[in-house]
């Protein structure tokens, strides 16, 4: 059967790929949250407060399972990937330590206040919290790209006796694939928090809900994916051009590019074989490839005959790449019909508020493809050039490596159920309740904000 | 720049002040979860209520003290885990479990509640339990025998015991009415518990590594170091004694049992810390073998020495907001 490598492999792919789903939908979703907060302050409009109270509770718990599901990275460098913390720990500790120092603790430290504090500080200071944890969530993502796109491009380090040591914390930290990954990690997680929130919010106007606050939060989450859509593709291509510049062969694989060429196509679909080396099924336009990555319609494109043996495997980067693209595009489309509709005046079609709770998740199906493209397309080394996979694994009996996933796999299994199902219940819960009054309106940015419909616990 | 030795120390004293944070802060939420009453609706409610605002950051003091042992000594982090995989997987599942419970028991539908709060009351048993484990199989060396494994099972009753002490006198404080003079109760039985693993262990860990005997009976430091145990053993009587006074008038003196405990813990840290150093891995890996590059540490400690006193002022600050008895935290 499966030996330990391939065990933790697996293992590793599965705790990461369910953990980073939760950050992804918080990162973004506390700016969400800070500018309700900020908004309600400004306004006193209550409706800025039920969409901020709503909106908390999916954040408190996302929060959670993100915190939760985190801790098992911690252990797992060390327990499954040892040679890897012996090897480029000197580099990774401390970018770690920093994550840890600076921006869990800022982002656990002040959770508290902001999911119960609200009658217990000013509004100000409440807002504020509200802030610190955005700005920790997003610090998070700071350092935990740092380190992964040194994993990618290492940079600022020397080598003595097969061990990585520092020499430039700051060109470790500012390596070659950094600002690029940064940002389309961090707008990916935008355009995650605002389909969540569109979804929702239509899901609750699907269910008969008349309420302002829904109405609201899908104008506001549709703006964000209207500008954020655009910005991503520019990124992605920047972040494209960058990746053919240090990882050619990880582009090489995207493109399916088996063989050096001059004027490559860009393939809208084909399947690629790894044993004859060649694509079956091509749906292609000419020339394409070249110009997107080259801006030259004639420019060349290096092909994985170029890496022989030491290039990443073909097709799960081929069609996670076009899954990625593919979602990235409907985005854009279905955000700007949405927002294009909402500011003719007129109220949205049901079937758009159908697929807007369809594509509620679509964030997630679209980073995951764009994660695996990048890390799949680093094999087979783990750090470039430093260390492979295969040598950094551990030795632990695959029969424990094999206990430990499938426990993790059930886990998982049963936490998405209870998320997902939560999350709809909640929905249709808040249809339920009554709008308070005009006249019950709170005003801001004064002591003690009116309790009447804060229930949190 | 800091010299690589010291570099060391300091990074392994920091490692144990987040560990025994850890131990009491989240030993207190851990505590509350093994306490919780699967029949009593509202107190099961006021209970969680008074953890609420804190399990989180509890929590990250663990991420902090396992990614200290992962920067600083790395060699000792994969030593040390490799030997406590599946204890590992099983503290991790649990950790995962209890965490998400205490989220879906609240927002979920409500006919799911009384299921969350069980799943919440055994994630947080099996949480205290395989941490106890663990600290046996350290203790005992990560031996392959069968009295290791008795022993560490014994601890990690002693460790859940423990949890469930201090958690109850968490309640004593935070509470009032009915729950509060449970808590009395809870607090008298697991502090009778918790006092018999603490001599346990205590009994145990000389016994079997002769280097931690040789430690402990040497003259004269026997004699700077006999304090401890006695102080932790008037310590336990004390607050048998208060306990016995509480539920007080004007509710004076209901923070004392729950002082009492944190000092206790303190105590059976720096016992432990005492008979291990300067090994981090008993008997086989000591801090300066397994130390990461000087200029790596120097590189997060000057991080760690600005950062850290920020995170405690405000923890601090967080502990004042929710300051008082839970009711108060209950907005309806």
């Amino acid at each position: 059967m499966f030996e330990t490598l391939m065990l933790s492999r697996i293992q590793f792919a599965a705790n990461i790929s369910f953990h980073i789903l939760f950050p992804t939908i918080t990162i973004a979703l506390s700016w969400f949250l800070f500018f309700f907060k900020f908004r309600f302050d400004q306004t006193g409009e209550p409706v800025w407060m039920r969409a901020y109270r709503f909106w908390v509770k999916i954040f408190a718990i996302t929060f959670a399972i993100g915190v939760v599901t985190g801790i098992t990275m911690s252990f797992q460098f060390g327990t499954n990937w040892p040679k890897f913390m012996e090897t480029v720990g000197n580099i990774a500790g401390p970018l770690l330590g920093y994550e840890v120092l600076t921006a869990f603790f800022l982002e656990a430290g002040f959770l508290g206040i902001m999911l119960f504090g609200m009658n217990r500080v000013s509004a100000r200071v409440h807002t504020l919290a509200t802030l610190i944890v955005a700005i920790g969530t997003t610090l998070s993502a700071f350092w935990i790209l740092a380190l992964n796109s040194w994993m990618q491009t290492p940079q600022g380090h020397e080598m003595r006796n097969g061990v990585a040591f520092p020499v430039d914390w700051l060109a470790i930290i500012f390596n070659p694939s950094f600002p690029y990954r940064l940002s389309h990690m961090v707008v990916a997680s935008g355009l995650t928090a605002a389909f969540l929130v569109a979804g929702i919010s239509a899901y609750r106007l699907l269910k008969g809900d008349d309420k302002k606050a829904p109405k609201l939060t899908l104008k506001i989450a549709l703006t964000v994916a209207m500008f954020l859509t655009p910005l991503q593709i520019f990124i992605g291509d920047m972040h494209g051009l960058n990746t053919l510049e240090h990882q050619p062969q990880k582009i090489a694989a995207m493109e399916g590019v088996w063989h050096t060429e001059k004027g490559a196509p860009l393939l809208l679909f084909a399947i690629p074989d790894e044993k004859e080396k060649t694509n079956h099924f091509e749906l292609a336009i000419p020339n394409m490839a070249s110009f997107i990555l080259t801006h030259d319609l004639q420019g060349e494109i290096k092909g994985l005959n170029e890496f022989e043996d030491n290039h990443p495997p073909v097709a799960p980067l081929f069609y996670a790449f076009r899954v990625m693209v593919g979602v990235g595009m409907l985005m854009l489309i279905i955000s700007w019909a949405g927002r294009i509709q909402l500011w003719r005046n007129k109220p949205l079609p049901r079937w758009l508020l159908k697929v807007l709770v369809a594509m509620s998740f679509s964030g997630w199906l679209a980073t995951l493809a764009g994660w695996y493209v990048t890390e799949i397309g680093r094999q087979p080394w783990l750090v470039t050039g430093i260390l492979t996979v295969k040598d950094a694994a551990t030795d632990i009996a695959p029969g424990n490596v094999a206990l430990s996933l499938s426990l993790y796999l059930i886990l998982y299994i049963v936490l998405m159920t209870a998320y997902l199902h939560t999350i709809f219940t909640m929905a249709k819960r808040a249809v339920e309740i009554e709008e308070i009054t005009d006249d019950e309106k709170v005003k801001p940015v004064i002591n003690s904000v009116n309790t009447k419909e804060s229930s949190y616990v | 720049m800091f010299e690589a030795n010291s570099l060391a120390v300091i990074f392994v004293a920091l490692m144990g002040f987040s560990i025994l944070l850890y131990a009491i802060l989240d030993g207190y939420d851990l505590g509350v979860g093994i306490l919780l009453p699967l029949t009593q609706k509202d107190d099961s409610d006021t209970m969680i209520a008074s953890i609420g605002p804190f399990w989180d950051a509890n929590e990250t003091w663990l991420v902090l003290a396992i990614g200290l042992l992962l920067i600083a000594f790395p060699a000792a982090h994969s030593h040390i885990f490799k030997e406590l995989y599946l204890p590992t997987a099983v503290l991790l599942i649990s950790l995962v479990l209890r965490g998400v419970a205490f989220d879906f028991r609240a927002k979920a539908a409500f006919s799911h509640k009384p299921t969350w709060n069980k799943v919440f009351k055994a994630g947080s048993l099996l949480a205290a339990m395989s941490q106890g484990y663990m600290l046996g199989m350290y203790v005992m060396g990560f031996e392959d025998t069968l009295a290791a494994y008795v022993f560490s099972l014994l601890s990690a009753f002693g460790v859940a015991a423990a949890y469930a002490y201090i958690g109850a006198c968490w309640l004593i404080m935070k509470t009032e009415g009915a729950l509060q003079v449970q808590a009395v109760n809870w607090a008298k039985k697991t502090g009778v518990l918790c006092f018999i693993g603490v001599v346990a262990v205590s009994a145990v860990n000389p016994l079997i590594n002769p280097d931690v005997y040789a430690k402990w009976f040497a003259w004269p430091t026997t004699l700077y170091i006999l304090p401890l145990p006695i102080l932790c053993f008037a310590l336990f009587v004390y607050s048998q004694m208060q306990l016995k006074l509480l539920p007080a008038h004007n509710d004076k003196g209901c923070w004392r049992p729950f002082v009492a405990a944190v000092i206790i813990f303190a105590l059976c840290f720096f016992g432990l810390a005492f008979s291990f150093f300067p090994y981090i891995v008993p008997g086989k890996l000591t801090i300066w073998q397994s130390a990461a590059a000087p200029e790596s540490l120097s590189f997060i400690l000057w991080g760690a020495i600005i950062v850290v006193p920020v995170i405690i002022s405000y923890t601090i600050f967080s502990y004042r907001v929710f300051w008082g008895k839970v009711q108060e935290l209950r907005y309806h």
